[in-house]
């Protein structure tokens, strides 16, 4: 008797590559630069996380349903998470709930679904949603705290989830009380109001190159992203190429006019240049696909970032960059083709 | 950068080893069946020789229903590359010329001739060439073309066409490839440790067979047992033209391009074989084969088949006749395990499942892998593309196949052809990376096909075209000359009008002339 076996198309080979995996390696390369974040400006972003991965979710299985696509696969490949998650690290952890919500709102429903979902977002859903509320809510996106060494705040848990529910600073304080311009803002009004940067870097919220306790998030994110690139989940040449624009113009300038422009360390380690670096322009979906393009890509938004710090209407411009830099991805793309074995 | 002649680089294979790009580190999965010898098996009750072995054109049967052969003795023969011809496993009855399952790729049965045994397993006259060291290159040529030899890496490839096609490029190196990089297979790395003395016998007579003045043989770095039997057999054969390099393992460095790139540093350029560059690239039971059909008169009717995996009780390599059925090798491998879930003729990454046992062995079968449900990629629901990128770092061929598969999906031939689909060489690592479980060599199989057609389609448009014009244009020749002679005739008729006619107008132009001058 002969025995009868099911086919199946070449590879055989069992694999176990899968989008999920891709997303949760991400979330866990995260998690050290969420720690370190949770420890300097308290459990704020916690509370975000939850916030923005809740409505991220639930925006996720609403828009499924409606495009009639398979929920639990979709919902299961962690990407709508991502999202939130960098998202969350990107917004003032006292920011109030409508924040979370027009930001994921913008990122999930339009950047990514009404775009054709997973796979087919032109920009990066959680910038989208980044630069929305940024633009639309610009009071509550800069009440960032100091950070707990210099001024421990004292707010606990109940304090936050009060405040981020509600809108309104915990009782008997205010937002001037608790909140603290970033570094980057501060050099900016100091540079504005013609003050020297190492004046403005005299002040507490400044570390050894950028702000403090920024700088040691920042050190974590790189950490989290030399992860990644051990995993090969991302390649080298996004982070080198951005990070490496940066310190080359920020030197250049720096070395021009040390008085109005910071230091090209305190470039990087300012902001979210290094998070940007490793974990957003990185977002493959909405870069650009060839080595020689994500050099392009990369050093685009390191330049850009600078062009707007120093020029533009923000103090940080890495959103701004990397939704710049992806409209200009699939026309890299098309350059930037790699020779073909043998042609 | 000094320019250095290609084909001088290419002489140099072998000294200095080089990377490719992309590519993947397997689990090897090999030592299973490596670990008892190599048997022969018996005398199966029937035999299936397709006539359309894995890749070239169906041979036209040369025996009858009923017909007595001896074992040896010419069934098929393809008239159109002279290559592909199948010779008798044993001796016996053609019992039928029929339809019957055949391992090929597309899944579709096909022409087999079936034979039944006389138990006597009797060779028919046996017309070795004598001295081949002498021979004429020319008859080492026939032989080989006459004895059915194809490459049996698994593409199969007539040997004779190759070989004939080489013999007019001035080859310099034969290349020997013995580095089986797909997992599971043996069946190489125990030729090369059991008849190493017939593969250099093999590789002297392809040498001569193409003037070649080099061999390079090619075994992976972890074969050790393997190099000491080469090194030692190219010692007893006394020649000092014949090396053995190891090369690391990498998936797919076994491909021809691959290999030669890892050899020499060259890439064999788009459209073109290592035979441009002066190689000629030949699996190491290839040589064997050869061998046997110069120095024994032996066509190709036997090959080693590693029968191995998860799915089989006792993995290990066995010399096969093409023809026998796939379930007398497993049998003899103690049968398949209760929970074997898939069939797979040749390797995990390029193999293709064969829907049941009673398929026979043909040339390509270098494996016989059977494999339980945990062992096989389960089927995963397709996500789209995030464009990860990892396709193309593994692909070695350095497409990129996320591009790749939108164009053919959406139809773009021409964009898909600048993608250089027709340089894949199906290797399968792009579809083994990939988050988002895209069948993509499905899809590039597909693609390629469709190109065919479309190609054939045009040539044939391309040809009514040319009929059409030249018909147009022998019409139109057809009508002028009709033309030319009713008017002959016309002026036939009308001569002498004309001529008068024609005389007064010359008056009239001396006239007018002369009134002009004065
Ligand atoms: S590996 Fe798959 S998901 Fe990644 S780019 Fe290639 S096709 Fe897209
Ligand atoms: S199957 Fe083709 S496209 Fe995919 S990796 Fe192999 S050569 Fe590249």
């Amino acid at each position: 008797m002969s025995r009868s076996f099911e086919t199946g198309a070449a590879p055989h080979f069992p694999s176990h590559s899968t989008v999920s995996r891709v997303m949760l390696q991400v979330i866990y390369a995260l998690v050290p630069a969420i720690t370190a974040h949770v420890w300097f400006f308290g459990p704020g972003l916690l509370v975000q996380i939850i916030l923005a991965g809740g409505l991220a979710v639930g925006f996720e299985a609403v828009m499924l349903k409606i495009r009639r696509k398979p929920l639990w696969l979709f919902l299961g490949d962690f990407s709508a998470v991502v999202t939130a998650i960098l998202f969350a690290l990107c917004i003032p952890p006292l920011a109030p709930w409508w924040i979370a919500l027009t930001g994921m709102f913008f990122a999930i429903v339009v950047a990514k679904h009404l775009y054709g979902g997973l796979g087919h977002n032109l920009f990066n859903p959680a910038m989208v949603g980044y630069v929305v509320v940024l633009i639309s809510f610009p009071q509550a996106m800069t009440a960032w705290l100091p950070p707990l060494t210099i001024a421990p705040s004292g707010l606990s848990l109940l304090d936050v989830l009060m405040t981020v529910l509600s809108g309104q600073p915990p009782p008997g304080l205010t937002w001037d009380v608790i909140t603290e311009a970033t570094p980057l803002d501060v050099i900016r009004t100091s540079v504005a109001s013609g003050k020297m940067i190492s004046e403005a870097r005299q002040l507490p919220v400044f570390g050894d190159f950028g702000g403090l306790g920024w700088e040691w998030i920042a050190n974590w994110y790189a950490l989290g992203g030399l992860w990644l690139l051990w995993r090969r989940i991302i390649t080298w040449h996004i982070p080198a190429a951005m990070i490496g624009s940066v310190v080359f113009l920020g030197l250049a300038s720096y070395l021009v006019d040390p008085g109005s422009n910071p230091s090209p360390l305190q470039h990087v380690f300012s902001g979210a240049l290094i998070i940007g670096a490793f974990f957003i322009a990185t977002d493959p979906v909405s870069g650009c696909a060839s080595n020689r393009g994500r050099l392009l890509f990369g050093a685009g938004v390191g330049v850009i970032t600078l062009v707007i710090r120093r020029w533009g209407g923000y103090p940080d411009g890495v959103a701004f960059a990397v939704l710049l830099m992806n409209m200009a991805a699939p026309l890299i793309d098309r350059y930037t083709r790699p020779r073909i074995f043998g042609q | 950068m000094m320019h250095i002649d290609p084909r001088e680089q290419a002489r140099r294979a072998g000294e200095q080893l080089h990377h490719f790009h992309g590519g993947l580190r397997l689990r090897h999965n090999k030592k299973i069946s490596c670990e008892i010898p190599v048997e022969k098996v018996p005398l199966a009750t029937r035999y299936y020789v397709p006539l359309l072995q894995q890749a070239g054109q169906e041979a036209e049967p040369t025996v009858i229903e009923g017909q007595k052969v001896l074992k040896g003795d010419l069934l098929g023969y393809c008239r159109q590359t002279g290559g592909d011809s199948v010779h008798a496993p044993t001796s016996g009855t053609v019992t039928a010329i029929s339809n019957h399952p055949n391992s090929h790729p597309s899944g579709r049965d096909g022409r087999c001739i079936v034979i039944r045994p006389d138990g006597l397993d009797q060779w028919m006259t046996l017309d070795p060439i004598e001295n081949w060291e002498r021979a004429d290159a020319i008859l080492l040529r026939q032989k080989i073309r006459s004895s059915g030899i194809v490459g049996l890496g698994g593409a199969v490839f007539p040997t004779a066409v190759k070989v004939d096609e080489a013999s007019s490029k001035e080859i310099h190196t034969l290349i020997l490839n013995g580095s089986e990089c797909e997992p599971y297979i043996s069946c190489d790395e125990m030729l090369m440790r059991e008849q190493p003395d017939s593969i250099i016998l093999g590789a002297r007579i392809l040498q001569r067979a193409v003037g070649a003045t080099r061999t390079v043989i090619a075994i992976e770095d972890q074969m050790g047992a393997v190099n000491t039997a080469l090194t030692g057999a190219v010692k007893r054969s006394g020649t000092h033209d014949i090396d053995v390099v190891k090369v690391t393992t990498i998936y797919p460095e076994g491909g021809e391009k691959q290999l030669v790139k890892v050899l020499t540093g060259l890439e064999v350029p788009s459209g073109c074989r290592p035979t441009d560059l002066g190689l000629l690239c030949q699996n190491v039971a290839t040589a064997t084969a050869v061998a046997r059909a110069v120095t024994e008169g032996k066509p190709l009717i036997e090959r080693i088949v590693t029968v191995t995996g998860s799915g089989v009780r006792k993995p290990r390599n066995l010399l096969a006749q093409i023809g026998t059925p796939v379930s007398n090798l497993v049998d003899q491998c103690g049968g398949f395990s209760p929970d074997a879930a898939r069939l797979i003729l040749g390797g995990p990454m390029m193999g293709y499942a064969l829907a049941s046992d009673a398929n026979p062995v043909i040339k390509a079968a270098n494996c016989i892998l059977a494999l339980t449900a945990e062992d096989v990629r389960p089927e995963q629901p397709e996500m789209p593309c995030i464009r990860c990128g990892e396709c193309s770092r593994v692909c070695p061929s350095m497409l990129m196949p996320q591009e790749l598969n939108w164009s053919i999906r959406n139809g773009l031939w021409d964009e898909t052809s600048d993608l250089g689909l027709s340089d894949c060489i199906e290797c399968g690592c792009c579809d083994f990376v990939c988050p988002s479980h895209i069948p993509l060599t499905e899809w590039f199989r597909f693609g390629k096909s469709e190109t065919r057609l479309r190609d054939n389609e045009k040539r044939q448009a391309e040809a009514a075209r040319q009929r059409f014009e030249a018909r147009e244009a022998r019409l139109a020749v057809l009508k002028q000359e009709r033309k030319r002679r009713i008017s002959e005739k016309k002026r036939a008729m009308t001569g002498k009008d004309d001529k008068q006619k024609e005389i007064a107008d010359a008056i009239e132009r001396v006239r007018s002339r002369q009134d002009g001058d004065s």
